[in-house]
């Protein structure tokens, strides 16, 4: 198939960006969307000129890495997939494809496609965690049953991979989704929940200094989520902040 | 910072809040993006009540005659002078105008928080139209109000109104105001109103269960039922406003 | 010259003996102390957060923008422990033995028996920082079994164990981060190892972003970089992992062993073009419910490539379930060697069942039935027809491998609920690496290597679900006490100057590499060197090997290697994002470490593993051991280019386990 690819470029993250045309051939269907990006590459390396710098490694929809945004779209017009794992047999014969970055004033841009995620770390950072030392001597793992159900949903919060299409897509690059998600899944396990106070507050504080906008429930984010997380997650948060503020002291 | 101020100024923040502001860490919950969220739903939410009771006054603009007109005249007297009233009818400007400062500081922010925007982005393939465009919505209905106001509210108040039996004759300001033979704008006027009603129909339809889950009122159990309320609640509200201007129209030409 | 430091004493005991005896560093000198760990997978997140939890000063290190994206995430079928929760003769002592056969018996016996023994300590620890494993409906863990044992001892979390698991670590790196008990620095790569007096005393890295050089000084190094199949260049390893610092190590003194000891997994998603830049593993749990068949006659198969004839169409005894014939009491559990070149056998012999002749079915229909059946019955609908129990099936297996399954749909564009899914074996891990003492340090003092990076636990084979224990193992219950007894020698050393000669040294040499690859004007992208490699790799010194062959791969490395410094273009600056030049330098490592890979293939005349010489083979084409002259682990020293390193033999002494031919039929 052939298709025209136009890519954002950006030489640096002070530096204004445009659009970039590729007219590309004999693309084959079954190239997943980052071997598509790596052919175009393989060529502009050939002519002499520098290849479109992009996020990618395990490219098997799980570490998120990849972030592109995709004929509008975060992760392009699949659903429940990352950028790696979509192919171009989702697109058709002659279409102009547009590739831009995740944009967000929370992610700056480093180069090319490639953005600056860190907030997020900084974000799990403010609390995501449970606070236990490394210990040969902590209780049987047995020792507390845990409701199937709870495990469950902890787990579907718990397979965020911090891509960031939540931001990315929302309009308001809110990042709401990645942070309850977190929220979730420790504050429905017992071991999460002595923290879970504290946790929410740090963790909602420190989203808000990043400069991520608010939510407004268009349920964009759940959307596009390559791990489907659900927006529950973002009514569980906003319950938890508002009684962690109302009983902590 | 400005955003503290207002909040401070207007000082409709629950006042539980404000005992855990030196506590809090580095922003507080008066600062805190959720609060605004929280805000805005629970003004929100309150207008909602608000908007059943002034339909239900405004309903006996329906009840024709001179029965029709003593009613409603009476109702408005009521509306502007029993004190309970009064004080709920601060709490509404109070929510309109919070509402108002609040959704305009979240689009600033969120503005802010994507400064170079996309090239090509497709809302439609993954959220409502209303969702994404509840400022706009908003700003209508802004827009609405303050017109709505200048045409009832400041004449009952401050304007020069005629009487009838003892009490201000609200009944035939607004009567004639869609009278085709009394108002000359009264087609446009109309048309605004019922344009308006649309607006706050899509406003409501994403607002009203929005609001619940800013308020994180969510639970699988009762998820449909407020998604039910809150569709209902749009169509219904807004269409019984919008066929008032529509029947005094129709009547009257 | 090689001492590998094992405890005296009987096995049991030779671990909490050692804990015993070795010296401790109290808490107010941790505080003087720094120590700086690479890679933040498995083994360096744990290990990097344990030990800042101890109190010293943790500089990490991770060449992905986040910690949280080590490809420790991509491990999907689970994590093994001797708890025995399932009753069913689990025990420390079996998780050793399975781990050691399952090795071929090619691996030291005291760090094994230590790994069964912390194993369980990994699944307590794990669940207290809120990993969401698997349950049952009582509330208490669920468990599967997984290739090579005949117990369920792997823990899990659906396909994503991994990425459960390293969210653990990374949640408790952060919350080390926040303390600034350790220092973390994204995107940044390890260059090299600086030595002074002999011992590791920090590193050269660059700054990914702004092509920055930067010296870090540190009382240890500790590299948990991961392995090293990238080298094959069509891998289920992510695009970045690489070899480069345990390659740099290797040739700042310390040993490399069993280097050409690889994982070829047998259930990955076959290649479909030139262009493939990887290849997706399906989970080794798949093999509890699907079987593996290729059809009985050519005809079919030739049919079936055509395009006349699917798959679903065969009738049972047209196929040929060629595990469960050859190894009928593992069946399609045999551990991933054996599968893997079980399939490879057919394959060659001409049965591959796609175009390319290369591949195999993994065919869940019978397990769409014997779901459906016991979902009828609990159901209590006696009178199901075929259709409906199918139907049922599906939905329980949908359950198990519901991921799994939409992965393979994702990337083939075929249902694996309708047609079986197609699958050949591909390059997965590497159970060779850095050679390490019982207290996980190389040969160079104060140089420790954990996880995948060292080669210590696996033998020549690992089995499924211990690469997760091994790395979890290393880093939370192994590293922060054995380093402590290197580093109680430190605590009057003070903080170590950068501006030592030898970090002048060592930053000048990294600078002029970089300039050389950036100044060099050629016409050849890298890719197109590393698809190579992994060609001559995979051709040569892949599932199976022989003498010729590998002489061939040596050379051809040897031509290629210098044709990559002499063409290969790099466009763009070093001191900028620049993704290629990264890749260049690693693919110039994977350069020298091909050839060293076949070096040790070459030096080793038995069949053992994931090793299979041909020319070493019984009859019926199983793997020869020599245990009379191989029992050993070869440990290559550097004395510049690969052909000139030196080989030293570690003895493997085997004192609770007697050394059989493996057999799983």
């Amino acid at each position: 198939m052939n298709i025209t690819l136009k890519v954002w470029r950006q030489k640096g993250p002070n530096s204004l960006g445009k659009m970039e045309t590729h007219p590309m051939s004999n693309v084959s269907e079954d190239m997943s969307f980052l071997e598509m990006m790596d052919v175009l590459n393989d060529k502009l390396i050939r002519e002499g000129n520098e290849p479109i710098a992009f996020d990618h490694d395990c490219r098997e929809g799980i570490c998120g890495s990849c972030s592109m945004f995709i004929n509008g779209e975060a992760h392009g017009p699949g659903r429940n997939v990352t950028t790696c794992q979509l192919h171009m047999r989702s697109f058709k014969d002659g279409e102009t494809i547009h590739v831009e970055p995740w944009r967000s004033a929370a992610f700056p841009v480093i180069k090319d496609l490639a953005v600056d995620r860190s907030a997020f770390d900084r974000i799990i950072q403010s609390g995501g965690y449970v606070s236990v030392n490394t210990s040969g001597s902590t209780q049987d793992a047995n020792a507390i049953p845990i409701p199937k159900h709870d495990a469950d949903e902890a787990f579907d919060s718990a397979t965020c991979i911090g891509c960031g299409a939540c931001v990315a897509t929302c309009k308001n690059s809110s990042a709401m989704l990645f942070v309850s998600a977190k929220v979730s899944q420790l504050s429905l396990l017992p071991q999460g929940k002595p923290e879970k106070k504290e946790r929410v507050i740090r963790m909602v504080d420190q989203m808000d200094l990043e400069g991520f906008g608010n939510c407004t429930n268009t349920g964009a984010c759940e959307v596009e989520c390559p791990k489907g997380i659900s927006i529950t997650n973002i009514a569980r948060m906003n319950r938890e902040f508002l009684s962690s503020n109302l009983t902590s002291k | 910072m400005f955003q503290f101020d207002i909040w401070l100024v207007i000082g409709v923040a629950p006042c539980t809040f404000t005992k855990y502001r030196k506590t809090m860490r580095k922003t507080g919950i008066l600062k805190s993006s959720l609060s605004k969220k929280y805000a805005m739903a629970l003004t929100g939410l309150f207008l909602c009540l608000f908007l059943v009771g002034h339909l239900l006054g405004n309903l006996q603009l329906f009840i024709e005659g001179e029965a029709g007109r003593v009613a409603f005249n009476e109702y408005a007297k009521f509306m502007t002078s029993n004190p309970l009233i009064k004080i709920m009818s601060y709490i509404t400007y109070a929510s309109i105008l919070f509402h108002v400062i609040d959704g305009f500081l979240l689009t600033i922010a969120n503005k802010k928080a994507r400064p170079v925007k996309y090239v090509v982005e497709k809302g439609s393939r993954n959220s409502s139209w209303a969702s994404r465009n509840m400022a706009l919505l908003g700003t209508a209905l802004l827009v609405f109000i303050v017109t709505h106001m200048m045409n009832f509210w400041w004449v009952m108040h401050f304007g020069d109104m005629p009487v009838h039996k003892g009490v201000k004759d609200l009944h035939t300001i607004t009567t004639h105001f869609f009278n085709p033979h009394e108002n000359a704008m009264a087609g446009a006027a109309t048309l605004l109103y019922v344009f308006a009603m649309v607006s706050m129909s899509i406003h409501l339809h994403h607002g009203f269960q929005s609001a619940f889950k800013s308020l994180g009122l969510d639970h699988p159990k009762y998820n449909s039922t407020v998604k039910f309320m809150g569709k209902a609640f749009s169509l219904v509200i807004p269409s019984a406003f919008a066929s008032i201007p529509i029947f005094l129209y129709l009547t009257q030409a | 010259m090689l001492d590998s430091k094992i405890p005296k004493g009987p096995l049991a005991d030779k671990w909490s003996k050692h804990k015993n005896d070795i010296n401790l560093v109290n808490p107010a000198n941790k505080r003087l102390i720094d120590v700086i760990v690479v890679g933040t997978g498995l083994a360096g997140s744990s290990a990097a957060a344990s030990l800042a939890e101890l109190g010293y000063n943790v500089k990490s290190l991770c060449f992905q923008d986040s910690p949280r994206r080590a490809h420790s995430i991509a491990a999907q079928g689970g994590i093994n422990a001797a708890k025995n929760y399932q009753n069913d003769g689990d025990s420390v002592y079996r998780l050793f033995y399975d781990t050691v056969k399952g090795g071929d018996y090619r691996s030291r016996e005291a760090n094994v028996y230590r790994l069964a023994e912390v194993s369980a300590n990994i699944i307590d620890q794990c669940v207290a920082q809120g990993v969401p494993f698997a349950r049952e409906y009582d509330g208490l863990l669920d468990n599967r079994s997984f290739g090579g044992v005949l117990v369920s001892r792997t823990f899990y979390a659906k396909g994503q164990t991994g990425q459960q698991l390293l969210l653990g670590a990374y949640s408790a790196l952060s919350r080390q981060i926040s303390k600034g008990k350790v220092n973390m620095l994204n995107r940044h790569e390890m260059m090299d190892i600086v030595k002074i007096d002999g011992k590791a005393r920090g590193i050269i890295a660059r700054n990914l972003i702004t092509g920055e050089i930067e010296r870090h000084s540190a009382h240890a190094v500790v590299l948990c970089t991961g392995g090293y199949g990238n080298v094959f260049y069509l891998s289920t390893n992510a695009m970045g992992s690489n070899v480069s610092a345990a390659w740099r190590a290797h040739k700042k003194g310390s040993f490399f062993a069993n280097t050409s000891f690889t994982q070829i997994h047998p259930t990955c998603i076959p290649v479909s073009g030139h262009y493939q830049s990887k290849l997706t593993l399906m989970s080794e749990s798949l093999r509890n419910d699907g079987r593996i068949w290729v059809p009985k006659n050519i005809e079919d198969v030739i049919a079936i490539r055509e395009g006349k004839k699917r798959p679903t169409e065969l009738s049972e005894e047209e196929r040929d379930y060629y595990l469960e014939r050859r190894y009928p009491a593992f069946g399609n559990l045999v551990p991933r060697d054996v599968a893997s070149r079980a399939a490879k056998e057919r394959c060659d012999a001409g049965f591959g069942v796609n175009k390319t002749g290369q591949a195999v079915y993994l065919d869940f229909s019978s397990a769409f039935f014997r779901y459906g059946k016991t979902e009828a019955l609990t159901r209590g609908i006696k009178d199901a027809s075929q259709a409906e129990i199918l139907e049922m099936g599906r939905a329980v297996v949908k359950s198990k491998y519901g991921n799994l399954f939409d992965m393979y749909k994702q990337i083939t564009a075929e249902n694996p609920y309708e047609t079986p899914m197609m699958i050949y074996p591909a390059v997965h891990y590497t159970m060779g690496g850095l050679w390490v003492d019982y207290n996980l340090m190389t040969t160079v003092p104060g140089l420790f290597a954990a996880g995948e990076a060292n080669f210590s636990d696996h033998g020549a084979n690992r089995l499924g679900a211990s690469a997760l224990m091994q790395g979890l193992a290393d880093g939370y219950f192994v590293l922060p006490y054995t380093i402590g007894d290197y580093l109680s020698d430190d605590i009057r050393t003070g903080e170590i100057s950068t501006d030592r000669p030898e970090f002048v040294e060592a930053e000048k040499n990294v600078k002029s590499q970089i300039a050389a690859l950036i100044n060099n004007k050629g016409d050849v992208p890298v890719d197109d060197f590393h698809r190579r490699l992994g060609l001559i790799m995979w051709n040569k010194c892949g599932m199976s090997r022989n003498e010729k062959a590998l002489k061939e791969a040596i050379k051809e490395i040897q031509e290629l290697r210098q044709e990559f410094y002499a063409r290969v273009s790099i466009p763009g600056s070093s001191n900028d994002f620049n993704p290629e030049l990264d890749k260049a330098m690693r693919v110039g490592d994977f350069l020298e470490l091909g050839e060293s890979m076949c070096l040790d293939a070459l030096a080793r005349d038995e069949s053992c593993g994931g090793h299979f010489r041909e020319e070493f083979q019984t009859e019926d084409g199983e793997a020869l051991r020599d245990d009379l002259n191989y029992k050993f682990v070869s440990a290559w020293e550097c004395k510049g280019v690969p052909s000139d390193a030196k080989l030293h033999k570690e003895d493997l002494v085997y004192e609770n386990i007697e050394l059989k031919q493996r057999s799983y039929k």
